[in-house]
């Protein structure tokens, strides 16, 4: 089945592969993302999502197959090379510094720097800042208080910072893994209508969750594993919650 | 409460653009949210300054004593504060080294023999190099040499906690005994008195009544307080004791700057060493024993947690004037000296609950 954008996907996964020893946690798997769409990845517990997520954003080396951006195909030997083409993934927990501002998480390893009295290099917290601000802004969440650590902030609001963060450094693939699950419902939809905001500036998202609510609200397609295989992919407007759930268990 | 959702996908058309980002918050923002926020800011800005206000309550706990029981004046006594500031010069500067340590998420217990071990380089390097260089190039070759080999043990602190994962707890603790040893080694079991009359003068003179250690500890501390609030080092080494996972997904390199975190305390533990030579002319292996945990004391009073990720240098120079303050301060109203151990204890407990108070406070987050 084609998917639903047309033109060049931004994503595309051919057939990839992974095997563990003789356990094959992905096997031929094809999947494409295209811009301003949100693939939502779904699969029972040890249906291979996370192992396709980890291929696709550096962490593991794929057994076969392959990994192409705009139609050029790319290797990554680490999650870093991967972010600098602009993949970024967000974990639920392990995003963010949470005695550091919005500011310096958004440019924690890379800050800017400035001089002060024309020759002592100080960090530009200013502009870190004013980045965050308008970052933020851009996510429709508006901070009054730059100078608090994100610790003062909710779940979904230090959620929203990591999300900013991808934003800044302009990832065109976010890959959020279980992005609503820690979280209570008036959160949830925060992140969800994050979500929106990112399609609406021509991001890919791909979009790992348990929660079919989440899925249906707001992603273009669904791609279901099962034991490392794909066990279907359905455009959302064409497909139930029933229909997902058979998917998922082989019903 | 200082972020606030506005309703979503309706505004997506507006939302780039940065005017409407600026002018937003004001409309955003519900006054009694902004009244709770105020509140929370106010209790941490207090925590932060716990130190100082330690500082102001015991000075005037001793002026006042000092008037009543004897009507002479505890701060207005220049000889006083010349007293207590050189009797915080080496506490503190192994502190400033333990504040970046501990705000990593570590500690380091080989601070106080590192101290130690400077000490009797450097009196035995400028004892060797004074006829060579004379006097004053033989107290600058002193004082290098001195913090280089002082560098050593910091170095195999950081190999053993950045690359062989050694807790730094049990990693310094082990390099605590070979300090320890290694000083005692070169000192031949005694002090090892300097002759040298520039380094001497360095100890004990004075600029306009200040001290020249208090001087040359003062610019040092500085320099550590822009390392830690100014640069890159400074702020990976808040992340890194904040979420060292985070840390490393953003790219720093968590080796490296281990390595260097534990080189640099050994530095400072280095400067207190030279320091102390040159205030007795004499290097003493166990200068800095009884520093240590005066080290660690002064970083807690000053608000650092030791679960890491917070702290700071200007915090941890009140929690050494604390220490120091006690400590003078109760020799001066002529109180038997045990009492220090004492009131030194109680101001940490006080401080610890202050700062666990803090987080009970700020740690309830505006989820709903």
């Amino acid at each position: 089945m084609s998917s639903v954008a047309h033109g060049e996907p931004l994503l595309e996964v051919v057939n990839l592969s992974k095997h563990f020893g003789a356990v094959r946690a992905l096997n031929d798997l094809s999947m494409t993302v295209h811009a301003g769409e949100v693939v939502a990845l779904a699969g029972d517990n040890g249906a291979g999502k996370t192992t396709l997520i980890k291929a696709i954003s550096g962490v593991f080396k794929p057994s076969g197959g392959e990994i192409r951006l705009k139609g050029q195909p790319v290797t990554f030997a680490t999650p870093q090379e991967a972010r600098d083409k602009g993949i970024e993934t967000i974990y639920q927990d392990l995003a963010l510094a949470d005695n550091l501002t919005i500011g310096a998480n958004i440019f924690l390893g890379r800050e800017p720097m400035t001089k002060r009295f024309g020759f002592l290099p100080v960090l530009d917290r200013k502009k870190m800042a004013d980045a965050a601000r308008k970052t933020m802004a851009l996510l429709d969440f508006h901070v009054s208080r730059m100078d608090a650590p994100v610790s003062n902030f909710s779940g979904g609001q230090r959620q929203a910072v990591a999300i900013g963060r991808a934003v800044y450094w302009d990832a065109q693939i976010l890959i959020m893994d279980e992005p609503t699950a820690a979280l209570g419902v008036p959160e949830q939809r925060k992140v969800i209508s994050l979500i929106h905001q990112l399609k609406a500036q021509g991001r890919g998202v791909i979009f790992i969750s348990h929660n079919l609510q989440d899925i249906f609200a707001v992603s273009d397609r669904i791609v279901v594993l099962r034991r490392g295989v794909m066990a279907g992919e359905r455009k959302i407007a064409e497909t139930t919650h029933d229909e997902v759930v058979k998917l998922m268990i082989g019903g | 409460m200082t972020i606030s959702d506005t309703n979503p996908p309706a505004s997506t058309g507006q939302g780039g653009s940065p005017p409407h980002g600026a002018a937003a918050p004001t409309h955003h923002v519900a006054p009694q949210a902004d009244h709770a926020d105020r509140a929370k800011s106010f209790v941490q800005r207090v925590a932060d300054l716990r130190a100082w206000l330690f500082l102001a309550a015991l000075i005037i706990v001793f002026e006042s004593w000092a008037r009543l029981d004897f009507g002479g004046t505890f701060v207005l006594n220049g000889f006083n504060l010349q007293s207590i500031a050189i009797f915080a010069v080496a506490p503190l500067l192994l502190a400033t080294g333990q504040t970046f340590v501990i705000i990593s998420g570590g500690i380091d217990l080989s601070l106080g023999f590192i101290m130690g071990l400077a000490a009797v380089v450097a009196s035995h390097a400028i004892n060797a190099l004074n006829p060579a260089l004379g006097l004053p190039l033989a107290v600058l070759g002193g004082f290098v040499i001195a913090v280089a080999v002082a560098a050593i043990p910091g170095f195999v602190n950081g190999l053993l906690i950045s690359r062989l994962k050694v807790p730094p707890f049990i990693g310094t603790l082990g390099m605590f005994g070979v300090a320890r040893g290694v000083a005692f080694l070169l000192a031949g079991g005694t002090t090892v008195p300097v002759s040298n009359s520039v380094f001497a003068t360095i100890g004990n003179g004075r600029f306009y009544s200040i001290p020249y250690i208090v001087i040359i500890a003062a610019v040092f501390v500085l320099i550590m307080h822009y390392l830690l609030s100014q640069t890159r080092f400074g702020q990976h080494n808040y992340a890194i004791g904040a979420n060292v996972q985070a840390a490393r997904r953003s790219g720093i390199d968590i080796k490296s700057h281990l390595l260097r975190l534990y080189i640099l305390s050994a530095i400072c533990a280095g400067v207190a060493g030279v320091l102390y030579a040159a205030r007795f002319s004499a290097g003493a292996a166990q200068a800095g024993e009884p520093l240590l945990l005066d080290s660690v004391a002064a970083v807690v009073i000053g608000g650092a947690s030791l679960f890491g990720g917070s702290g700071t240098i200007l915090g941890t120079v009140a929690g050494a004037l604390v220490i120091a303050v006690i400590q003078y301060g109760l020799v001066f109203v002529n109180v038997e000296p045990f009492w220090q151990f004492i009131s030194v204890g109680v101001v940490i407990i006080i401080s610890v609950l202050i700062d666990q108070a803090q987080r009970r406070f700020s740690g309830g987050r505006q989820d709903e």
